[in-house]
């Protein structure tokens, strides 16, 4: 059943033919209509914090968050539960070890934090894999490797609407705290706004942005939802707000398009996803490149 | 402070003691976190209200570390830090931390206006937008300092001596008492120079206590009240700028 409506085509149909009838006929079919829906969802929530991801240095944070979801996932699949819960889970308790294992006791041992995200991000991964392995079914596991953005189920739609609404209002919400803690940490601890806790909050947020994102297109490849539109929009302008809607823009252009080619000529939709917003990023920095010489 | 519950870090504001020094430093200790040596040991001075110190040293001997000890960006392991009579940071919008360039991510997007606008929220806490005041108090700093052309320019696109003009218009809009500047005039051009050392000037007589990394005191133009000599982590010598 799907959650939103089908287009009526109908209407268009008895119009006359037109040539933008074959652009409306996916929006015809049920899981089609959700699966848009549910990228849009997770474009928007990856793209408005890639922007901190690519500017505060996090893009390793971001992959490995991506990658630390698989555990949760294969559980939550196994028994039936919701699909972003489980990721969700997954993400939390990879949180926790990188913050117990990169505090300050750590540090003086010598592992820094980049190292800690190695080890966790990794470890968690190989976990998932194992737990694949008792399932038995290697099909499931290319699902959540690479996503299934046409079979997202209601529950989870519903968790990546609420998830984007908890980052819309939260960067409306502290935009000048998390904005001055990105360039001047120290300026942001003397001040009292803690440098720490803008970091946290980032990462949580990021946390549900990757949780949105595993279902569109699957573990492997979030974390290029998270960086590829930011880091081609500032090629173009170095304001945030522009920025941010730049590159939720070109998000949204890779999604659309991604789905119409995976439709039309039967491709993975996430993969081609991801390979259009590259794609978008190699002709951005080229015509970037021509116009400077 | 529009609305006290907004206040950062909930600290709110603190009465300051009339007849208190600008600072007061007792035997300070201050060692970064897991290090079981101290950078500094044994720091004692006064700073009276409205006077100019120089703080000298070769590289690593403390200063930077002294700075942000009393900006309580680092914890004393001993000794006490008064600021206008109150413990560090029981009232942080009295207090500005002028950093050396490379700390600040000047990659980020982001326009000097904005950039110079952060050093007002301070006074508006969590949630509260900056109100017109703050944007006059802004336009204001950025005349006084000569980047008003450059105000909706992105950071990373600004010169050394221009960079160090913008972090001082933040360290004037935030309108604190006492100002800690960590080499100011580090690799600055003379106009640069000029100016800041003049603001320097107007901000001394308007009764603002700073305190003034520097690796050379003749670089300065205008001249300090007294200089406070690091060396090793600990008061070499402490003296009126006129007997050093």
């Amino acid at each position: 059943m799907p959650l939103l409506c089908e287009l009526p085509l109908v209407c268009v149909v008895t119009s006359g033919e037109s040539w933008y009838l074959p652009l409306l006929e996916p929006w015809t079919i049920g899981f089609m209509c959700d699966g848009l829906f549910a990228a849009l969802l997770a474009g928007l929530s990856c793209a408005l914090l890639g922007v901190f991801v690519v500017f505060r240095r996090m893009a390793f944070a971001g992959e490995a968050m991506s990658h630390t979801t698989l555990p949760g996932l294969v559980i939550a699949q196994s028994q039936g539960w919701s699909l972003a819960l489980g990721a969700l889970a997954s993400n939390l308790i990879t949180a926790i070890g990188i913050s117990i294992l990169s505090s300050g006791a750590s540090r003086r041992r010598g592992v820094r934090e980049d190292a800690t995200i190695g080890v966790v991000f990794t470890g968690m991964f190989a976990f998932g894999v194992i737990l694949t392995n008792f399932q038995g079914s290697w099909r499931d596991l290319s699902h959540l490797l690479l996503g299934n953005i046409l079979s997202v189920a209601p529950n989870d739609l519903w968790f990546m609407v609420i998830a984007a609404c908890v980052i819309v209002v939260t960067l409306i919400a502290l935009h000048k705290e998390l904005e001055l803690s990105s360039y001047d940490a120290s300026y942001a601890d003397l001040i009292g706004i803690g440098a720490t806790r803008m970091r946290l909050t980032v990462l949580v947020l990021v946390a549900l942005a990757v949780v949105s994102g595993v279902q569109v297109v699957g573990v492997i490849l979030t974390s290029a939802l998270l960086v590829t539109p930011a880091a081609t929009a500032a090629m173009f302008t170095r304001r945030l707000l522009p920025l941010m809607a730049l590159a939720v823009a070109l998000s949204w252009t890779a999604i659309v398009v991604g789905l119409y080619l995976s439709y039309f000529w039967s491709l993975p939709p996430g993969a081609t996803i991801v390979f259009l917003a590259a794609l978008i990023f190699v002709c951005a920095w080229s015509w970037r490149k021509l116009s400077r010489s | 402070m529009k609305f006290e519950w907004l206040a950062y870090g909930g600290r709110h504001l603190h009465a300051p003691d009339p007849s208190a020094h600008a600072l007061r430093l007792v035997d300070v200790s201050v060692g970064y976190p897991g290090s079981k040596d101290p950078v500094l040991s044994g720091v004692s001075f006064t700073l009276p209200v409205g006077a100019r110190l120089a703080l000298v040293g070769p590289n690593g001997s403390g200063k930077s570390t002294l700075l942000k000890s009393i900006a309580g960006l680092l914890p004393c392991v001993g000794g006490d830090i008064a600021v206008f009579g109150l413990k560090v940071r029981a009232c942080h919008h009295r207090t500005s931390y002028l950093p050396q360039r490379e700390e600040i991510a000047w990659q980020f997007p982001v326009t000097v206006q904005r950039f110079v606008l952060g050093g007002r929220y301070v006074h508006c806490g969590w949630f509260a937008k900056p109100d017109s005041h703050d944007h006059a108090v802004v336009q204001e700093t950025l005349r006084e300092l000569d980047i008003v052309s450059l105000q909706d320019a992105p950071i990373d696109q600004l010169s050394g001596g221009q960079q160090q003009r913008v972090m001082l218009a933040r360290a004037l809009a935030q309108g604190s008492d006492l100002l800690l500047l960590d080499e100011p005039l580090n690799a600055v051009d003379s106009a640069t120079r000029t100016l800041v050392g003049k603001v320097l000037d107007r901000l001394q007589k308007a009764g603002k206590s700073m305190i003034v990394s520097t690796h050379d005191v003749g670089t300065h133009d205008q001249p300090f009240d007294g200089v406070l000599i690091l060396e090793n982590g600990s008061v070499r010598e402490m003296a009126h700028a006129a007997a050093v």
